[in-house]
């Protein structure tokens, strides 16, 4: 069953294409990872997903729900869908519970006890309860980055979307967010990441999507896109040699 | 110099500066409403609401605040009248009220904007993500982070309305520097009590403005 499915997604900065005719599918429980160089539109992708990014040609169904059609309800359509960024975007001037708990409350209409009972839940699920009473602020970027992931698990999202969870993260804090992740996709949560940790993807992606000045050039199996580099694009295989060769 | 007549004149004197006070703080409280609205109508995507409110900061922003005071005392009597048909006495703190508040709304919405704008978009989009409207994401995410930052200039400008609350003596309305100039006519000593009226305006001023450069400096960190 196809949770996220993208169908000739095309989009247009003025006239400047960003996305060429994007189509691809994922099916629930599975684990996605988008890669490719910088600029290749997979970062816009992800965001026309939940309708962050509007696009002009094309439509975008999650869980039988058109992200197009502008009769949909987009706040409800996003608060069932998780979104993780590359800069964390906790809420600042909020403490890390209310950060946990401001949109299950006003946007779910939890009552506050079962918006912190919730958010609690998580936040101990990602090793930081004992910061529940910091501020953004206070923690460091991995540990932010493991409160945002906390913050949209607590909305029960159908999928969870990651936007370069690690790209802005020091060095030693990536594997904490990636063993976050690891275990996510493990669990069976439908995820869709735009990433460059190959580690993370041959560990738990399904499938591995390679885009190229805003198009899909390689759409297949992880085995297929690691394990048989002779079949890769020439575009896909530069992009494999430079990142993999360390 | 003979300030001893000041003394026997203080209770005129502290009505008057309630009177300043009264009318800053229903200004300040109104302009930053107001403006904020104008802001926000500013930022859309709707030309039609952006260019209203463009029009309006830069008309007010072009014309002086003593014509908008004059103005209001005779339009709002004229304008409540025309709108409810029977007639009503408003009285020069009314229409002076609204005149600050309509006035200082313009400088406050360009306070408000820039602020809205320093946040970073990614907020926004976390906000939405999140499944917030557009109203609530700006009142629960971004204006309260932006009205942190603004705060110092917010204040900034609210000390120049105070000292620009003393241009009501145009509609005969009793503030602080109308009752310190009528009852040193009174007593016969313009000068003494003027000079007292322009001691306490700075004092007031200065005083604030310093604790505003002090709160930015404690912000800032």
């Amino acid at each position: 069953m196809s949770m996220i499915s993208i169908k000739n997604v095309s989009k247009w900065y003025g006239d400047f294409q960003v996305l060429t005719d994007c189509t691809t599918d994922v099916k629930k429980g599975e684990v996605v990872v988008v890669c490719g160089p910088s600029g290749s539109g997979k970062s816009t992708l992800i965001k026309t997903v939940n309708a962050l990014e509007p696009f002009q040609k094309g439509d975008i169904i999650v869980d039988g729900t058109s992200v197009g059609d502008a009769k949909t309800d987009l706040p409800k359509l996003r608060s069932r869908v998780g979104m993780v960024f590359q800069h964390f975007e906790l809420f600042p001037h909020l403490s890390i519970t209310e950060n946990l708990t401001i949109a299950q409350e006003r946007v779910l209409g939890r009552s506050k006890d079962e918006a912190m009972q919730k958010g609690l839940h998580y936040l101990d699920r990602v090793g930081l309860k004992a910061h529940a009473h910091k501020f953004p602020g206070q923690l460091s970027g991995g540990q932010q980055q493991r409160v945002a992931i906390a913050r949209a698990l607590a909305m029960d999202p159908i999928a969870m979307l990651f936007d370069e969870p690690t790209s802005a993260l020091d060095p030693e804090m990536v594997n904490e967010v990636l063993d976050v992740m690891v275990e996510l996709a493990q669990e069976g949560m439908t995820m869709m990441c735009v990433t460059h940790e190959m580690g993370f993807a041959r560990k738990v992606a399904n499938r591995v999507i390679f885009m190229d000045r805003g198009s899909i050039v390689e759409d297949c199996a992880k085995e297929e896109f690691f394990g048989n580099i002779e079949a890769r694009s020439e575009r896909a295989r530069q992009f494999l040699s430079k990142i993999l060769q360390h | 110099m003979d300030f001893s007549q000041i003394i026997p004149s203080m209770p005129g004197l502290v009505d008057g500066m309630l009177m300043t006070l009264k009318l800053l703080a229903l200004s300040v409280v109104g302009g930053v409403a107001l403006g904020t609205v104008l802001a926000l109508l500013r930022l859309s995507s709707n030309p039609l609401l952006s260019g209203f409110a463009k029009a309006y900061v830069n008309y007010f922003r072009s014309i002086p605040l003593l014509l908008v005071i004059t103005w209001f005392y005779l339009a709002v009597p004229m304008l409540l009248n025309w709108i409810t048909g029977t007639f009503v006495s408003v009285g020069a703190f009314t229409s002076c009220l609204v005149a600050f508040m309509m006035f200082e709304a313009a400088y406050y919405c360009e306070i408000v904007r820039a602020g809205i704008q320093s946040i970073a978009k990614g907020q926004e989009n976390a906000a939405y993500a999140l499944g917030m409207s557009y109203g609530q994401a700006m009142r629960l995410i971004i204006l309260p982070q932006a009205f942190r930052k603004m705060m110092p200039l917010l204040l900034q400008q609210s000390i120049i309305l105070f000292q620009d609350t003393s241009l009501v003596y145009a509609v005969g309305l009793m503030d602080f520097l109308n009752a310190a100039r009528s009852k040193g006519d009174i007593v016969g000593l313009p000068h003494e009590f003027l000079i007292f009226a322009g001691a306490v305006y700075f004092v007031i001023s200065f005083g604030a403005s310093l604790s505003v450069k002090r709160l930015q400096k404690r912000f800032a960190v």
